[in-house]
């Protein structure tokens, strides 16, 4: 799918990956969180090559260095809104409530921390997949069509935040995207077509 | 790692807070599964303990024995005359006691394992012999209230004591022996009883022998309903487990994309799985001593039936059955469990995220159960061909059942294509195609109905054959009115001339063990003559068979001998010396002796010394015949046996034998139902995608519903059909391939529409109830939940 | 009923047959204890003594028939007492139990009988003499004419005996002390006896004759507490002078040997520690035990050096409390004829 796809990343730079439905935006950031393989090529995330990793050091380097969000959100559906925000960093060993608690507040969530997933709208269910990422502080957030599933005004709200706080952790953010306005937020933009940079 | 298995593990549990129903089916399908097997094995337990007591404690059956002619007790006189005169025979004496039967031994003569009390280590003679112990169950040993040391023996039958034959005498307050129990192997030459205690007759242990096959048939019945409840428990257990890992599949892949690596998965998995096969298997145990506690009175009715004797059957808790209990749950679990995780290992992390996509097998998945089914049936075709002994011939029962199962789905889905392709309808066709898309979610669940209904008509078709098989032979062995038995051989030729002046027909029957062909057998020599001729059945004979046998030369022989021996008619087998034709080969139930039968001159030309001691006598009027025969000879009232006695009293033993059968029918059925409701109700949740389009067009919930009941209806009645053949097929093994290795015997096999029918109706009925639960939920479920199919669509 | 009785053992320590003597209580516990010097007193001494705990009513025999074949026979009535008293009826505490075995050269038929006291089954009068077990016997107007019979499930014998000589006093004077620190019998023989019957064997009966022994002991503490088992030879020379040998097989591999000279008279010469000496030539697997089955046996005093070999190696009395017992031929410095009885081996 990807063909001699070459780049490097700042830390804490931000990155907008666009292109097309089928661009090869998704495998691209599967990849780099350790989720799918290269046929071929080198990745490596603040030095360590992922293709020499196997599937318990990967899965440690998503528990706490890479944190990814989802289009579908892919929270929990049987934890409660609290418990889904503090899982990562519980897993991380990362737990701060304090910090939980903020991120909550922050992202509007703070009426909704005992009810479960399925009770809240596709917005506030997206903030909370983005305050269970950054409750484990990791040190690269992918986020993939992380608004997609969102109306317009709910995208641009959620993006913000998510922006605010990933700038305050000095984080370094990549954000597969297809739409211009979103890729227009972020520091530097990157376009795929067809498999290859543009 | 184990910070991280943790919090997984917290989250897979979370689960089933969420879901409280799918956890009440999961550790109900566990516990259900759990509690059949550990039910029927309790039973069995139970059983082979209470017998092995019964018969090891009373003796009957297992040895002859002396008693008194008159109401009364042999004095110590008697038993040492007899010894002295080389009758080896051991002394009890029996009695109550605050309402225990105590059984005074002598263990210095008594057959070994005659007590029931293992004389070892723990059991020093000189405590039985002169330290005054008594031995008894622990509910007999509180009842008898005694000053003397009572050890407890849970090998004793219940409400029995035992203890030295001296002890007994100054309990019970009574000098005399009650009974005398002859060795097994007595020395070479002795006198007759007759001359030695003409007081005493003896009691031939042939008289009780027959029951020895009747328990083991109950037993093979209880084995074989405890290896289908095993089949029907694995895959229940199976269906569940796989079901909560379905409906978990994305929560699994979440997990794995936020760091929890495929090894603390895993763990956490089979740590999950441990919990509820713990929690399972507990219930299921407890249910399954509620189950063997509520069917063991019936057990009790049988054995009481076999043995004729007090045997209270209270369940105990062994611990064989119980952790075969936990057994078929954890290897149930770990099974089903095994299958998930490998599919989870294999597959790619971000792949197969939604639960319904399990529903939707592969080709080559279902092609290869094809083949499995395919391979297991020709295994059992090969089996029933080719293999001998108990063994193949259990193999080969478990290869057909198993192959049956699992060409169950593709069974269903051709006959649901066919039906499909010919409704013309938008509705039908809509209903057939949703339908068989619901055939792989079902199929473990249709398996268990299929091999629950299949053993209930192969049991019941067994057990009914062998009854309407037994009655008949009754009819035409007990075809005599009347039957007289005498104990001296001097007696015989008046007893003779009695009953040839007043009887109809008179049938003297001689009979001695020899040894032919390696085998002990009995010889009986017959008066061949009208009622022979008219009443007896021929597993296999030349035309003129009775002629032969009058003119000597040629004999019959029982069916068990012939297998045994391997002859058949037309073949020669070796008798006093010299080959004799095997004219007849009869059948002959119940008997685990070989018998050969010779016309009586034969006989007599071949034992000159024997005197008939039974006659069988044609009579219109049984009790005059037995008033005139007692005038002329003076003969107790014991020496004579109404053909109608011995006919009841047979039957009932049948029947007792069989209760339990009943019992289990239902049970299997009950718990296949709840496979299916386990099923119906998990299914239900993911099937509202489904449903929602054909609400959207118009179809009303109510609608929704009774089609979803008759969907489940239709299935069960296809399963049916398909189980009907299986059945028979089963019971035909039984009858043809277990019950002639296992007894020597084959049953003929007859036809029960009648029971079939009942049995279906009662299967459609359990698969009715099943779907009742999930339509009425279907009924009143919410309409926005259907809506909320549309909005979650992406 | 094997299982159970094997537990007599367990249950009557001072059964010597028994291997494995340990736990043998030596102080006697209200039993009678043997005294040297005790006077014997007939026929009372030929009835039983049920102040002690053991005592047998041995009887050996060999045998041939008119083809010159043969046969061993074994007759013996044991009595064991859980008391030192007899009581009435079935409290009785006398146990009576008894071999019986033929032997030839390929067979070897063994049975057992046990009864309790006290109700008749088995017993020993002394006058006129009657022991019996059930159907089985030795009896006879006195003690020097004697009937046999015994029957097993497939073989018997009916038998007659006459003494033909006096009966001859083991030890001293029917003292014999059995080992080092003092455990003792009374223990007296008849080898003297011609016996003439019938045996009943599964191929017919089978007319013989030829010679008998009869052992006579009882006692309370037989062996002492290091003792394993016992090798026991009765030997019949052509000559007509006899011997009878034992010794008793101690922990550590030594051994206390007694042994009685007997003339053709019945004079009697007794020798101590020592004197008799018996060394395996050959051992047997029989029922997975290692059994001595050829033995050199000497008594220097009396010229005798001879190799004892069983007729039939297997002749094993598989019994409650198994033990080896069977008919020997001699060869060497004499030659005759004998019977041999090993117990202890495991």
């Amino acid at each position: 799918m990807l063909k001699g796809v070459s780049m490097a990343i700042d830390a804490g730079e931000t990155l907008a990956l666009t292109g097309e439905s089928g661009s090869g935006k998704s495998t691209l950031l599967h990849i780099a969180a350790g989720l799918e393989s290269a046929d071929a090529g080198r990745v490596s995330v603040d030095g360590l090559e992922l293709s020499t990793l196997d599937d318990a050091q990967r899965a440690n380097l998503r528990k706490g260095t890479i944190g990814i969000v989802f289009q579908q959100f892919n929270l929990i559906p049987s934890l409660t809104v609290s418990a889904n925000i503090a899982f990562q960093a519980r897993l991380a060993g990362k737990t701060n409530t304090p910090q939980t608690t903020e991120l909550a507040e922050r992202l509007g969530l703070s009426d909704h921390l005992n009810k479960y997933p399925e009770a809240l709208s596709g917005g506030q269910q997206q903030r909370v997949a983005i305050a269970r990422t950054l409750a484990a502080r990791p040190k690269i957030v992918l986020a993939d069509e992380p608004t997609g599933n969102l109306d317009e005004a709910t995208a641009a709200l959620v993006l913000t935040s998510m922006l605010d706080l990933v700038g305050e952790t000095g984080a370094t953010l990549i954000v597969a995207t297809h739409s211009m306005r979103t890729a227009e937020r972020l520091d530097r933009r990157v376009h795929l077509s067809g498999g290859v940079l543009a | 790692m184990t910070r991280t298995v943790l919090t997984a593990l917290l989250a897979l549990l979370s689960h089933w807070r969420r879901h409280r129903l799918q956890l009440l089916t999961c550790i109900g399908g566990l516990a259900i599964a759990t509690a059949l097997w550990s039910g029927v094995q309790a039973i069995n337990a139970e059983a082979r303990a209470s017998y092995d007591a019964a018969a090891s404690t009373l003796s009957e059956g297992q040895f002859d024995q002396l008693l008194p002619r008159a109401n009364d007790t042999i004095a110590l006189g008697t038993y040492v005359a007899l010894r002295r005169n080389g009758w080896l025979v051991s002394p009890v004496i029996e009695g109550r006691l605050n309402g225990v039967r105590l059984i005074g031994l002598d263990p210095l003569t008594s057959p070994h394992g005659l007590s029931g009390v293992q004389l070892d280590e723990d059991v020093p003679l000189p405590d039985f012999l002169g330290g005054g112990a008594i031995f008894a169950t622990r509910e007999a040993a509180a009842q008898l209230d005694t000053e003397l040391p009572v050890e407890v023996s849970p090998n004793l039958a219940p409400g029995i004591a035992v203890t030295d034959i001296g002890i007994a005498q100054d309990l019970l307050g009574q000098r005399g022996l009650t009974r005398l129990i002859v060795i097994e192997t007595q020395p070479a030459n002795r006198p007759r009883l007759s001359e030695i205690a003409p007081q005493l007759r003896l009691l031939p242990t042939q008289q009780t022998a027959d029951l020895g096959e009747m328990t083991a048939s109950f037993h093979l019945n209880l084995t074989a309903f405890g290896l289908l409840s095993f089949a029907v428990g694995i895959f229940i257990v199976h269906s569940t487990i796989g079901l909560a890992f379905e409906q978990r599949r994305a929560m699994i892949r979440t997990l794995r994309a936020l760091g929890v690596s495929l090894r603390a998965v895993i763990v956490a998995t089979v740590i999950e799985m441990v919990i509820l096969a713990m929690f399972g298997a507990t219930i299921g145990i407890a249910l399954g001593y509620i189950i063997a506690a509520a069917l063991l009175p019936d057990v009790a009715a049988t054995l009481r039936g076999l043995y004729g004797a007090d045997v209270t059957g209270t369940l105990q808790l062994r611990a064989d059955w119980w952790l075969s209990g936990f057994a078929i749950a954890f290897a149930g679990t770990a099974v089903a469990a095994t299958g998930k995780l490998w599919q989870i290992a294999s597959m790619p992390i971000l792949a197969g995220g939604r639960a319904q996509a399990w529903a939707v097998r592969t080709c080559r998945a279902r092609g290869l159960q094809v083949l499995a089914a395919a391979l297991l049936l020709v295994g059992a075709l090969l089996l029933a061909q080719f293999g001998t002994g108990l063994v193949a011939g259990f193999t080969m029962l478990g290869c057909m059942l198993l192959g049956a199962a699992m060409a169950l789905p593709a069974f269903l889905d051709s006959a649901v294509r066919f039906l499909e392709a010919r409704s013309q309808a938008v509705k039908p066709q809509w209903f057939w195609a949703d339908t068989r898309q619901q055939i792989p979610a079902l199929s473990l669940a249709l398996m268990a109905l299929l091999l629950a209904i299949a053993a209930n008509i192969g049991v019941s078709t067994m057990v009914s054959s062998f009854r309407v098989t037994f009655i008949g032979f009754l009819d035409q062995r007990l075809a005599p009115e009347l039957y007289v038995f005498v104990e001296e051989a001097e007696a015989s030729s008046a007893v003779e001339a009695a009953l040839v002046a007043n009887a109809d027909e008179v049938l003297p029957l001689y009979a001695r063990r020899e040894n032919v062909e390696g085998q002990l057998v009995e010889i009986e020599g017959i008066r061949v003559g009208r009622t022979y001729r008219d009443n007896w059945r021929f597993v296999a004979a030349e035309s003129n068979v009775w002629e032969q046998l009058q003119r000597g030369k040629a004999v019959i022989a029982n069916e068990q001998f012939a297998r045994r021996v391997d002859l058949w008619v037309g073949d020669r087998v070796q008798l006093a010396g010299e080959p004799r034709r095997l004219a007849g080969i009869v059948s002959d139930y119940g008997n685990p002796m070989g018998q050969i039968t010779l016309g009586e001159g034969f006989y007599n030309a071949l034992y000159a010394e024997d005197r008939a001691l039974r006659f069988g006598a044609r009579t219109a009027d049984p009790a005059a015949l037995q008033n005139m025969v007692q005038s002329t000879t003076g003969l107790p009232d014991s020496a004579f046996v109404d053909q109608r006695e011995i006919r009841s009293f047979s039957i009932e033993v049948f029947d007792r034998t069989f209760t339990v059968t009943g019992a289990l029918n239902i049970l299997t059925l009950t718990i296949a139902a709840f496979a299916m409701l386990t099923s119906l109700l998990t299914l239900a949740e993911l099937r509202l995608p489904q449903l929602a389009p054909a609400w959207a067009l118009g179809l009303t919930r109510r609608e929704l519903s009774r089609l979803e009941m008759l969907r489940t209806l239709a299935l069960a009645a296809m399963v049916c059909v398909l189980a009907l053949p299986l059945g028979l097929a089963l019971a035909w093994v039984l009858l043809n391939i277990i019950n002639v290795e296992a007894f020597g015997w084959r049953l003929p096999m007859f036809l029960f529409p009648w029971d079939y029918a009942r049995l279906s109706v009662l299967a459609l009925i359990s698969a009715f109830l099943a779907t009742l639960w999930p339509a009425v939920r279907l009924l009143r479920i919410a309409p926005n939940m259907l809506l909320k199919v549309f909005a979650n669509e992406s | 009923m094997k299982a159970s009785l094997l537990l007599f053992v367990l249950f009557f320590p001072n059964l010597v047959l028994a291997q494995g003597f340990a736990g043998m209580g030596t102080d006697a516990q209200g039993f009678s204890v043997p005294e040297r010097g005790k006077v014997f007193s007939f026929p009372a001494d030929h009835g039983p003594h049920p102040d002690f705990r053991i005592e047998w009513w041995y009887l050996t025999a060999n045998l041939t028939d008119e083809a010159g074949d043969i046969y061993g026979l074994q007759w013996t009535l044991f009595r064991s007492a859980l008391e030192p008293t007899e009581r009435e009826g079935w409290q009785s505490p006398q146990i009576w139990f008894a071999h019986a075995a033929v032997t030839t050269p390929e067979n070897h038929w063994s049975t057992e009988r046990f009864a309790r006291g006290g109700i008749g089954q088995a017993g020993v009068t002394a006058e006129p003499f009657q022991a019996w077990i059930d159907e089985w016997h030795l009896m006879g107007p006195n003690f020097d004419e004697l009937e046999l019979r015994a029957f097993g499930p497939d073989f018997g014998y009916e038998m007659r005996l006459a003494a033909e000589g006096p009966l001859v006093f083991q030890g001293d004077r029917g003292y014999s002390v059995k080992s080092a620190s003092g455990q003792a019998s009374y223990y007296y023989s008849q080898p003297f006896f011609k016996i003439r019957g019938t045996l009943k064997l599964p191929t017919g009966n089978v007319a013989v004759s030829g010679d008998a022994w009869l052992d006579r002991e009882w006692s309370s503490q037989p062996l002492a507490d290091n003792q394993l088992g016992w090798d026991w030879f009765s030997l019949s020379f052509n000559s007509g002078e006899k011997m009878m040998g034992f010794q008793l097989r101690e922990v550590g591999g030594t051994s206390f040997t007694a042994a009685t000279w007997i003339t053709r008279e019945g004079e009697t010469q007794a020798y101590l520690d020592g004197a008799f000496a018996a060394v395996p030539l050959e051992t047997t697997d029989v029922e997975g035990r290692s059994i001595p089955t050829r033995w050199r046996v000497t008594l220097p005093d009396k010229d005798v050096d001879v190799t004892v070999s069983a007729i039939n190696k297997d002749a094993w009395m598989n019994v409650s409390i198994p033990y080896w017992e069977g008919p020997v031929g001699i060869s060497g410095s004499r030659t005759g004829s004998g019977y041999l009885e090993m117990t202890g081996y495991e």
